[in-house]
């Protein structure tokens, strides 16, 4: 039987407050624990606009029938093909050129140049395509929608699709069928506080010595130091994208 | 002129209705299932690759997408420059609009890598792609068109009838501009990188979307065993035979000022001359099926009131177009970039310097088609639920 009150029923209305203020602490409570966790892991305090990290390659250092850097990035990384070269991807490539004019016969390594003005971020509907402070250009793989809109866009043929299913992969760089991916500038190491990437020190090792990988904002940098002594240029300079990755004896 | 009044598609019997949209909806599914096949297995099935990244279901979205925006020109002629005899065709005008651009996003959706993150496409826009422009104009497309059919067929929201009208006006003439500016914008590739793609697009979609609208509206009046009147489709004719030589003449205008610019001759040689393929379907495709015998067809004083050649000079056109589309798309990545210039590459892991290699796979070309069939799927299912055609199309004067 109810009882005929005019009263509002007040116990009902403190368990209400009271179950929505549980039910929001429970909902904020991880959050607030997790970001906490991360934020207390060096390694995750992300990258700094006080670094640009680049590339100078010496294309008069870059041998003939040598694959090290290749090699090495293949295997940092994880990426194992199928034998089907037009659709496996490939983050660094080398090339032999000649010159129209001269005959002059030049190899190099072509690779995500990341650009300071990158159009692959420009094109990427999602944002999954973006520039990092540190000046890396990377994809998110978790906004990535494979639209391919990024590889119409690139000048340098840098990305590749992920065109098949993925095994064994490695856990520097994780990938994702159906996304788009390129050089990551083994950001995987910068992040732990290293300065060599994987190409760089394959190409040390073999004793060529063709690619100088360092932070070009650092005046002292070896990278910075070179660029400074000897002629460099940018592929594509013409389009004005400044280019984190420069070449030498081109 | 008499009253004009609208009723629901029967197309003659019941067994014709539904033995059409069984068909039709087996197309669908085909498409599905090519479709799955496809995104199950991964790319490497079709016949794109890491040098053509855009394939065959790329140009069956653009040509359907563009062909969208054209259709919706008929419902503008009426309400915005206030032709009579096309404001009668401005529902189904709206209705095929709407259809045509579900079947090709649908094929652009499912060519993705991930097609199951729509909702991130959706929730995460970079304003400065033109793709993300594109999310919000066809979604905003939809919901004008749908309006503006509403302003159409309720009399009570006919005063919001030309408003409406005027914005479904401008958006569309906005949404292919962005269609037309995804390649415009594109710096890296000699094929694009032209501001004039943007207004040549818009002309191709006055072109491809007559063409539509002509021959579904002559099938319509088929199936349905009702009067379609001559004189109509002569203005209807007429006009497309002003957009197919619109279409030629921005063709040319884009070529010769690339032929211009010296650094351009090796990807106009490529599309005029040497591109096997390409230059095949750019003469004999475009050119010839899309333009020149359309025309010819159009205005020959020996077909004048001939329905079949109204109706094949609008198939060739839609043919001709999609070459159009099939050149500018793969035609343009096939060409090799400009990754060096000046220097000849001897050798690459990664074919650069080499003509992309493409052939279009089966399971590419089903989805494409199932595009084609969700478009004339909604159309018929729309036209059966709405009132989009006139009862009777004869023409003004015969009856009143």
């Amino acid at each position: 039987m109810s009882v005929k009150n005019d009263q509002p029923d007040m116990n009902r209305r403190k368990f209400v407050g009271t179950t929505v203020a549980a039910a929001g602490a429970v909902v904020v409570a991880p959050g607030v624990l997790l970001h906490t966790v991360a934020g207390a892991d060096p390694e995750s305090r992300g990258a700094s606009a006080k670094h640009r990290w680049g590339m100078l390659i010496d294309a008069n250092k870059c041998a003939e029938g040598c694959s090290a850097c290749v090699d090495a990035c293949n295997s940092e990384h994880g990426l194992t093909g199928h034998d089907r070269p037009a659709t496996d991807a490939q983050w660094i490539r080398a090339v032999k050129l000649k010159d129209n004019s001269t005959g002059h016969i030049n190899r190099l390594v072509m690779m995500c140049q990341h650009c300071e003005h990158p159009p692959c971020v420009d094109v990427c509907p999602t944002g999954a395509s973006f520039k990092r402070t540190d000046g890396i250009v990377l994809v998110d793989r978790h906004i990535c929608i494979g639209c391919r809109y990024c590889m119409m866009a690139c000048p340098y043929k840098a990305r590749s699709f992920v065109h098949e299913d993925l095994e064994n992969q490695s856990v520097n760089a994780p990938r994702g069928k159906g996304c788009v991916e390129g050089c990551t500038m083994c950001v995987h190491r910068i992040d732990r506080g290293e300065t060599v990437t994987a190409c760089q020190e394959a190409c040390h090792d073999t004793g060529h010595g063709a690619i100088v990988f360092g932070d070009l904002k650092d005046p002292d940098s070896e990278i910075s130091q070179a660029l400074k002594s000897q002629n460099s240029r940018q592929i594509r300079a013409d389009l004005k994208l400044n280019t984190g990755v420069r070449y030498s004896n081109l | 002129m008499s009253k004009m009044y609208y009723r629901e598609l029967y197309c003659g019997t019941p067994v014709r209705y539904w033995a059409g949209m069984a068909l039709l909806g087996t197309i669908v599914a085909i498409a599905l299932g090519a479709a799955f096949y496809m995104e199950h297995n991964g790319h490497w099935v079709t016949g794109m690759t890491n040098q053509v990244v855009w394939g065959l279901p790329h140009v069956f979205a653009i040509f359907l997408i563009v062909a969208a925006s054209g259709a919706l020109n008929v419902a503008s002629i009426g309400s915005v420059f206030g032709g009579p005899m096309y404001k009668p065709l401005g529902r189904f005008s709206s209705l095929l609009a709407i259809g045509l651009l579900a079947g090709g996003l649908v094929v652009l959706l499912l060519d993705l890598g991930r097609p199951d993150r729509l909702i991130i496409a959706m929730t995460h826009y970079n304003f400065k792609s033109i793709f993300a422009w594109n999310i919000i104009l066809y979604s905003g497309f939809f919901a004008i068109v749908g309006l503006y059919l509403w302003a159409m067929m309720d009399r009570k929201a006919n005063r919001y009838y030309r408003p409406i009208g005027f914005a479904a006006f401008f958006w569309r003439l906005a949404l292919t501009t962005g269609t037309g500016s995804i390649f415009g914008f594109l710096v890296a590739r000699e094929a694009y990188d032209a501001a004039i793609m943007a207004p040549m697009f818009i002309i191709m979609s006055f072109s491809y979307g007559l063409a539509f609208f002509i021959i579904t509206l002559i099938a319509a009046y088929m199936w349905g065993d009702r009067e379609l009147g001559d004189l109509r489709l002569a203005r209807l004719k007429n006009l497309l035979g002003v957009f197919v030589g619109a279409v030629l003449y921005f063709a040319l205008v884009f070529n010769l000022t690339n032929l211009y610019v010296t650094q351009h001759h090796g990807v106009e040689s490529f599309i005029l001359l040497n591109g096997g393929v390409y230059t095949a379907m750019f003469w004999i495709g475009q050119v010839l099926i899309g333009g020149v015998i359309p025309l010819f067809l159009i205005y020959s004083p020996a077909f004048d009131k001939a329905r079949w050649a109204i109706a094949a000079a609008s198939m060739m056109v839609l043919i001709g177009g999609f070459f159009q589309i099939y050149v500018i798309v793969i035609g343009g990545q096939a060409f090799p970039m400009s990754v060096f210039p000046g220097k000849e590459v001897l050798e690459s892991s990664f074919y650069d310097g080499t003509v992309g290699a493409y052939a279009p796979s089966l399971p590419e070309m089903l989805l494409g088609i199932g595009g084609i069939a969700i478009a004339m799927t909604m159309v018929a299912v729309g036209a059966r639920m709405f009132k989009v055609f006139p009862e009777s199309l004869e023409d003004p004067g015969e009856s009143a």
